[in-house]
């Protein structure tokens, strides 16, 4: 009869707990860090903005020599000459930004409400200029890397702060950014999280895989395969490319999308950007 | 270069990058075609008081923008140190740096 009532309860609670919760980006998070807290238990939250350099103590020491001379150095200056210049029309970078454009980046992407998407920091760069009369710049490096490099630099330490407003059409960007994220593509079959949620710490070939907390914290990128400066969705596409899926223009919808989830993921976490990386 | 010296109990330590593209000469330009020229460094020196403290035989075998740490003793912090480097086409870079 004892048995028999446990059983029943037991089954009852199942049954509650089985019953689908709407998962929401506060969830989400709190998820992703339950899991990565199993996977590094010794890591402290704010470790995870170093990537692999956290959990690799080779790495790490090599990684640490070579940021006596951070290589990212000179797209910071080159980004602050470039941002400090005006256009021809006599306006600069600093009108179309909120403080002048000076430690704003944790606030990128947010969802632009009028626009009806996810505006990115290297949208608004363009946008900028374009308002402005002058050419776009191509996105993934070059001018609109060392640019945003140099905003990074401005916010380091900032908490990232990536806002996803209570209304339809942002959680359908931020949910279509996960979906991304969770979706096995390419000939390779493989998603974001394969590498970087399932697989975070183990080896991949000769490299490790970095945890996805913390990514955004450090772009633009110095790496050193591209021997450059480079934005996070040049990454993208990178990764895209290497798991043999044809990468998505950058700015694209599905990218912008994507890096307002990926963003969103390290919410609370300092901007540590630009940084280097292999 | 990027030089920073530091002197502690009587041992500078000394670590530099060098901006140079090291060319060895055997790899082809983008275009697939003409060979790119050697360009690399083939001596850098360090010099503290009119002393060599530090003199380094390089090769094509040294990758682009090379780093580099030594150390030696005798040194003062306030003092200044010289680096040179010339390399094969001739073309040379000399740097100050104050041991900190």
């Amino acid at each position: 009869m004892k048995r028999k009532i446990y059983l029943t309860l037991a089954m009852a609670c199942n049954m509650t707990v089985a019953a689908p919760i709407f998962a929401n980006p506060v969830t989400d998070n709190e998820t992703v860090r339950t899991f990565f807290a199993d996977v590094f238990p010794e890591l402290a939250l704010d470790s995870y903005v170093d990537g692999v350099y956290a959990i690799d103590e080779n790495a790490r020491e090599q990684w640490l020599q070579i940021e006596e001379f951070p290589p990212y150095e000179d797209a910071i200056d080159e980004g602050k000459i470039l941002f400090d210049t005006p256009f021809l029309n006599g306006k600069s970078y600093a009108s179309c930004f909120d403080n002048e454009g000076i430690s704003i980046k944790q606030n990128y992407p947010y969802f632009d409400q009028e626009k009806n998407k996810v505006v990115t920091l290297e949208l608004a760069i363009n946008e900028c200029r374009t308002d402005n009369g002058e050419q776009p710049l191509n996105y993934g490096k070059g001018p609109m890397a060392y640019i945003s490099s140099y905003m990074a630099s401005t916010s380091s330490g900032e908490l990232i702060n990536v806002k996803v407003p209570d209304n339809a059409a942002a959680l359908a960007a931020y949910e279509d950014g996960k979906e991304f994220f969770y979706s096995r593509r390419g000939q390779l079959n493989m998603a974001c999280a394969t590498c970087h949620m399932a697989n975070a710490g183990k080896r991949l070939r000769a490299d490790t895989l970095s945890p996805a907390l913390g990514h955004a914290t450090h772009f633009p990128a110095y790496r050193f395969k591209w021997d450059d400066v480079g934005t996070i969705q040049r990454r993208y596409a990178g990764c895209n490319a290497q798991i043999r899926s044809k990468p998505f223009k950058l700015q694209s919808e599905q990218y912008r999308n994507l890096e307002y989830f990926h963003t969103y993921m390290s919410n609370g976490l300092p901007i540590n950007g630009p940084g280097s990386r292999k | 270069m990027k030089v920073k010296a530091k002197v502690k109990n009587d041992k500078v330590k000394v670590k530099l990058l060098v901006k140079h593209p090291m060319d060895t000469g055997l790899q082809k330009d983008k275009n697939g075609g003409d060979l790119i020229p050697a360009k690399y460094i083939q001596e850098l020196t360090c010099v503290y008081n009119n002393k060599t403290v530090f003199l380094g035989a390089f090769g094509r075998a040294v990758s682009k923008d090379p780093y580099l740490a030594f150390s030696f003793s005798g040194g003062k912090k306030g003092d200044t140190l010289s680096l040179k480097w010339i390399d094969n086409m001739g073309d040379t870079e000399e740097v100050e740096a104050v041991i900190k």
